[in-house]
């Protein structure tokens, strides 16, 4: 079963580009990615695309669909009805490239920030752990570090400004994972997450969650729960009285 | 928010945002081809009608108690002034008399309202259709600043966890008033439709309280360690659960706390006789 | 006019960013060592990420009787004898402290009950052994080692304000070519930006080559684009040598339906965790394939294989988990002889035999991709599977110890692209402690050849560096020459039919003869668009590393008389001892578009006593030669 589909592809780079009308041939079960490809292989040899493992595993195909932040290869064509246009952009929260290649080194820039694993003064080997602790910071390691969640949350996606200071969902789970590691020694992690992550800008509003592809609960089980332990060290007018009496005693 | 406000929305780029001169160049707030603006709509709507329900219901100081069976709206529970009918004032008289459009609720309203307010998902619902911060996932916001949750006022989001606390108390005080509404005409021990209803609405209150984020966190999110607090863990578990249903529960209980008003106000202005089951 | 070149200065530079070019990368930065790592895709998107059974380690935390001995003996038998049995006693020695290192950087594997990393059963491996993180271990162990490097980086930055001090991530550029000096020693790597194509020069005096595997020169495969041989075509091309080059993994369960994602890989675990295979008529037919060589070994009944899972120590092990070829032939007999699934493969059932709530725990990512590529929900019905060119176990000949690569000073391979470690086959689950082990072994190995140096470093001409920029170019100049993309197809399809799982001597010649063909057309290839992130372009430079490798799996596979491994002749069905004394080695003849692979055979170093009295007499009369078994010494079991 094959039909032509009409296909709409951002091209161009920095300077500037435009959504190009291609007809291009879809088969059964195929997904946008190799409708992509397709285009590639047989209408324009250069049309930029990242991919790697076309499996969902390695993250690398981000892009947006009709207007959604998604992975190219995990997005079936038998989702679209066979007259519908089908829009492919690239991520529109990062500068462009080329094509649907995007430049994600804010990405990159950010994970430098957060303070590494802090490992406990424990030998190679000696390392235990009991499976139900260490479970909420293995979700957190699903993450294929597609950054869909960065490119839809409207923090950065709308305000360009705000990136300096904005860590990002991305990040955010990071924070978590470390912060809930039952062997991490460090204990500023939410300290962090609030005055150099800006997690207070986060406005819960969900979508890094809506879009995430392995479907972490980025917002319930990670934001919302740094933001707890941040009120914990932060607004609890409790642990402020008792800080300022110790800083007084002290 | 009417549906051209959204629209309206969705057309021009942002020059601070995805109009930013290095990203690639697309004119349209968004290239979403779903009714993505539905979701926001139909929130504002809900909302507002609900608001607006609940302050005319408040602010009239009416029909918010029958007598007969002890049914006290949860509007106006606990009824702590001299305006409100002397059996409804299971607490004791602390207030003189209430000028005109003064809720009786006044003492807990404003921590209920606040639970709300500050409730993990009704930020996410509010910022979204009222505020469209943003409207819907890679749908551009119309605001140029953006300060999230890190300045006065929508800093004070971060006391919800009191919020929680007071929402227990009244919790307890809607549960005292459902016991009491297991009550006949005579006096003695009756069931009527009435009392079911208050019955179903505090379980579910006493559930969304429960589903609470600040709660999942108090009673065990905050752990480095489950493994080391058992019961807390299963707390956690439990609590983690009802978490996933904190939206459902979240407008589940709007519902069901204005039909419990609305089913008291005809009971109690006699538009309808409370259909008994028991005495 | 001379091309413009960027210019960088490096101790070590390593080629690939995966499992082994990384733990290479921290290896040699904790040596003192400026270090490169540069990368075809973003960083942390390599290949390892699909590994999803685990890491074979003998941790013995499941199962107490676990040791090296066992590890290594497991290794040599998967691997029908002709591993290089140094690399296999180093990689089942120092597999566990790699794993444990891990955990020190930040890895969280599964847990037993008594808090130590969880161990699994694995084809081919004796004890539950492979560490795993649900079925996601290779995206773990990429992370892990993404974020000490990121670590590391902080230390620098701490210390100098510059992050990228001594650990610099080049992303999304590739290397085209190795520099040597006269005399043959490593001087640098020239390459290009994929982003802007742009080219890029390093200079420096070790390079690690850690590039993966060549499966994109076959059409079923599991392999991401970037697995286009490119390490072992460098490697060839400065004058090293590639061995067991014949023997290529073709792993028993790749999806094969939607077209889309034919080849995509179906873990292991699945079966590891009860899944069985069925044919079209509902039989387990892996108990009719039970080879000679593992008879007794595995169960000969379906109630006995059953007991298994919970009680090993009693039971055989049924035969779904036999190592990969034995398996990937059984599915492949199966589907020719017409009982195959609908698609074209057999199914794998494990709706049927665990509870829905174990799946999902145990196979979380194999659910979810079944459900969102070919919305079928394994909870409820059996997959459709066939076999998927996986692994290559041949590979740049390499000093064991030293990762060093033979003939060219200064360049090292690890992981992948090295060959020898695994002999005929590969074991699930040793890929992984394989890039841990080597890469760490390739990063000392290349610092410390750094350090014996001193200032004295190879340099090389400029004229050499545009020579390469020239050949980079050529893609651009032609007018009306072919599309890559349609040669690429063409390959695929000759590799897959004529030299793929089942192979004989006229389809390999056939398969030769087009090989010559392609290589011929490759020289006119035509490219659209301009250097800036163009595919056609980087297809076009990959093409001639895929041409040179499938010609040396080619002219091996032509040459080894006999089926051993990964490697099935239909003229030569029998494993011969004799071909177990021999490696084929494959080098380069002449340069430019008229070199060519030229293979020859070569006597295998014989196994070190200690080592060889690890197995039984009668277990070693299926592998050794009359004359060999003669000479063994008389032991007391025997």
């Amino acid at each position: 079963m094959s039909y032509d589909a009409h296909f709409r592809v951002w091209r161009g780079d920095a300077e500037g580009g435009e959504l190009v009308d291609y007809t291009v041939e879809v088969n059964d079960g195929e997904v946008v990615l190799d409708i992509i490809h397709r285009l590639q292989a047989t209408q324009s040899g250069d049309l930029a695309v990242r991919w790697n493992c076309k499996a969902g595993k390695c993250g690398s195909c981000s892009a947006e669909i009709n207007g959604m932040p998604k992975l190219l290869c995990m997005t079936r064509m038998s989702t679209f009805t066979e007259d519908e246009t089908v829009t492919v952009t690239p991520m529109r929260a990062f500068p462009v490239i080329k094509d649907l290649v995007t430049d994600v080194s804010f990405n990159y820039a950010k994970a430098r920030q957060i303070p590494a694993f802090a490992p406990p003064d424990l030998a190679p080997g000696e390392y235990r752990m009991q499976q139900v602790d260490v479970e909420r910071s293995q979700e957190f390691r699903k993450c294929i570090e597609c950054f869909l969640c960065q490119d839809t949350c409207h923090v950065v996606r709308d305000h360009e400004d705000n990136k300096e200071s904005f860590a990002g969902p991305r990040f955010f789970i990071r924070a978590a994972e470390l912060d809930m590691h039952p062997l991490d020694t460090r204990t500023d992690r939410a300290n962090f997450a609030r005055d150099d992550q800006g997690i207070g800008m986060c406005n819960i509003t969900k979508c890094c969650t809506e879009v995430c592809p392995e479907h972490i609960k980025i917002t319930d089980n990670a934001i919302i729960p740094m933001k707890e332990r941040v009120v914990d060290r932060k607004y609890d007018p409790l642990v402020w009285l008792g800080s300022k009496i110790r800083r007084r005693t002290g | 928010m009417s549906r051209s406000g959204l629209e309206q929305a969705s057309t021009g780029s942002v020059p601070g945002g995805v109009g930013s001169p290095a990203r690639a160049r697309i004119a349209d707030r968004t290239l979403r081809t779903d009714r993505w603006w539905v979701q926001p709509a139909l929130t504002f709507t809900l909302l507002v009608i609900w608001l607006l329900y609940a302050l005319v219901r408040t602010v009239s100081q009416r029909a918010y108690f029958v007598e007969q069976y002890h049914y006290l709206s949860p509007f106006s529970s606990p009824c702590l002034t001299s305006s409100c009918a002397p059996a409804a004032r299971d607490f004791g008289t602390w207030f003189g008399d209430f000028p005109p459009f003064v809720p009786f609720g006044l003492l807990v309203l404003p921590f209920l309202l606040g639970f709300r307010l500050t409730c993990y998902y009704y930020r996410k619902a509010y910022y979204r259709s009222f505020w469209l911060s943003p409207p819907a996932c890679a749908v551009a916001e119309p605001h140029s600043k953006y300060s999230g949750e890190t300045r006065f006022p929508l800093i004070m989001q971060n006391i919800h966890r009191y919020f929680f606390y007071a929402a227990v108390i009244v919790s307890l005080i809607n549960t005292y008033d459902v016991i009491r509404a297991f009550r006949g005409a005579d006096g003695g021990f009756g069931i009527g439709l009435g009392t079911i209803i208050m019955l179903v609405n505090v379980v579910l209150l006493w559930t969304y309280t429960a589903s609470c984020h600040s709660c999942r966190h108090l009673m065990g999110g905050r752990l480095k360690h489950f493994s080391a607090h058992p019961v807390r863990y299963r707390a956690w578990t439990f609590i983690s659960k009802l978490n996933t249903k904190h939206m459902q529960l979240a407008w589940t209980t709007l519902g069901t706390l204005m039909l419990t008003d609305a089913y008291i106000a005809l009971v109690a202005s006699g538009a309808l006789s409370d259909w008994r089951l028991i005495n | 006019m001379a091309a413009e070149v960027e210019h960088f200065d490096y101790d070590v530079v390593i080629i690939g960013a995966g499992g082994a070019g990384l733990r290479a990368a921290i290896a040699a930065r904790e040596s003192g060592l400026r270090t490169a790592i540069i990368c075809k895709s973003l960083f942390g998107k390599a290949h390892t990420v699909m590994a999803e059974g685990g890491i074979a380690a003998s941790m013995g935390n499941v199962n107490s009787h676990d040791n090296w001995q066992v590890h290594f003996g497991d290794t040599m038998r998967g691997g029908k004898f002709l591993n290089s049995w140094r690399m296999a006693e180093l990689h089942a020695k120092e597999a566990p402290d790699r794993v444990w290192e891990l955990e020190t950087y930040g890895a969280l594997f599964d847990r037993t009950p008594e808090g130590k990393i969880s161990q699994r059963n694995f084809g081919g491996h004796e004890y539950p052994r492979l560490a795993h993180v649900g079925d996601r271990t290779g995206l773990e162990l990429i992370r892990t080692m993404q974020q000490k490097i990121v670590s590391l980086q902080q230390d620098d930055e701490k210390e100098s304000g510059d992050p990228e001090a001594r650990l610099k991530v080049f992303a999304e550029c590739t290397i085209t070519e190795l520099l040597t000096a006269e005399g043959g020693a490593i001087a640098g790597a020239f390459g290009y930006w994929r982003e802007t194509g742009r080219f890029i020069r390093f200079n420096a005096p070790a390079i690690v080559l850690a590039t993966g595997g060549i499966g994109k020169s076959f059409k079923v495969t599991s392999n991401s684009w970037e697995y286009t041989g490119d390490g072992h075509a460098l490697a060839l091309r400065a004058g090293s040598t590639l061995i067991n080059m014949e023997f290529v993994q073709f792993h028993p369960t790749g999806m094969v339906w939607p077209p889309s994602v034919k080849g995509i890989l179906v873990t292991e675990s699945v079966r590891g965790d009860g899944g069985v295979l069925k044919n079209a008529e509902g039989k387990r037919f892996m108990f009719d394939y039970v080879p000679d060589v593992f008879r007794g070994q595995y169960a000969e009944t379906e109630e006995e294989g059953d007991r298994w899972y919970t009680d090993p120590d009693n039971n055989k092990r049924p035969p779904e988990l036999l190592p990969r070829d034995e398996v990937a032939r059984a599915i492949n007999s199966e589907v020719k002889a017409g009982r195959g699934s609908p698609h074209g493969g057999v199914f794998l059932d494990i709706a049927s035999r665990r509870s829905a709530a174990e799946i999902m725990k145990r196979l979380p990512s194999m659910h979810h991709q079944f459900k969102e590529l070919a919305d079928v929900d394994i909870t409820a019905e059996p997959m459709e599977v066939g076999p998927t060119c996986h692994y290559v176990m041949g590979g740049v000949e390499v000093d064991p110890d030293t990762a060093a690569a033979t003939g060219v000073p200064g360049l090292f391979a690890a992981g992948e692209v090295s060959g020898g470690m695994h002999g005929s086959n590969r074991l699930g689950g040793n890929s992984l402690s394989d890039l841990l082990v080597f890469g760490a072994r390739a990063g000392i190995g290349a610092a410390e050849y750094v350090k014996g140096l001193g200032d004295e470093r190879p340099t090389v001409d400029s004229s050499v560096i545009d020579a390469a920029a020239a050949v980079a170019l050529a893609p651009f100049e032609e007018e009306g020459g072919e599309n890559p993309y349609t040669l690429h197809q063409e390959m695929q399809q000759t590799m897959n039919d004529l030299v793929g799982i089942i192979r004989k001597a006229e389809e390999i010649e056939q398969a030769l003869v087009k090989l010559e063909e392609l290589k011929a057309r490759a020289v006119h290839l035509t490219i659209e668009g301009h250097r800036q992130f163009n595919p056609g372009w980087h297809l076009a430079l990959d093409l001639r590393n895929m041409l040179a490798v499938s010609e040396c799996v080619a002219r091996a596979a032509l040459l080894r008389q006999e089926s051993r491994g990964g490697h099935t002749r239909d003229d030569y069905p029998e494993m011969d001892p004799n071909w177990r004394r021999k490696n084929l080695v494959c080098s380069l003849e002449g340069s430019g578009p008229s070199a060519h692979v030229k293979v020859v055979e070569q006597p295998m170093v014989p196994m070190r006593e200690d080592l060889l009295a690890l197995f039984k007499r009668d277990e070693l009369k299926k592998y050794l030669t009359d004359d060999e078994l003669a000479q063994l010494p008389e032991r007391s079991e025997s």
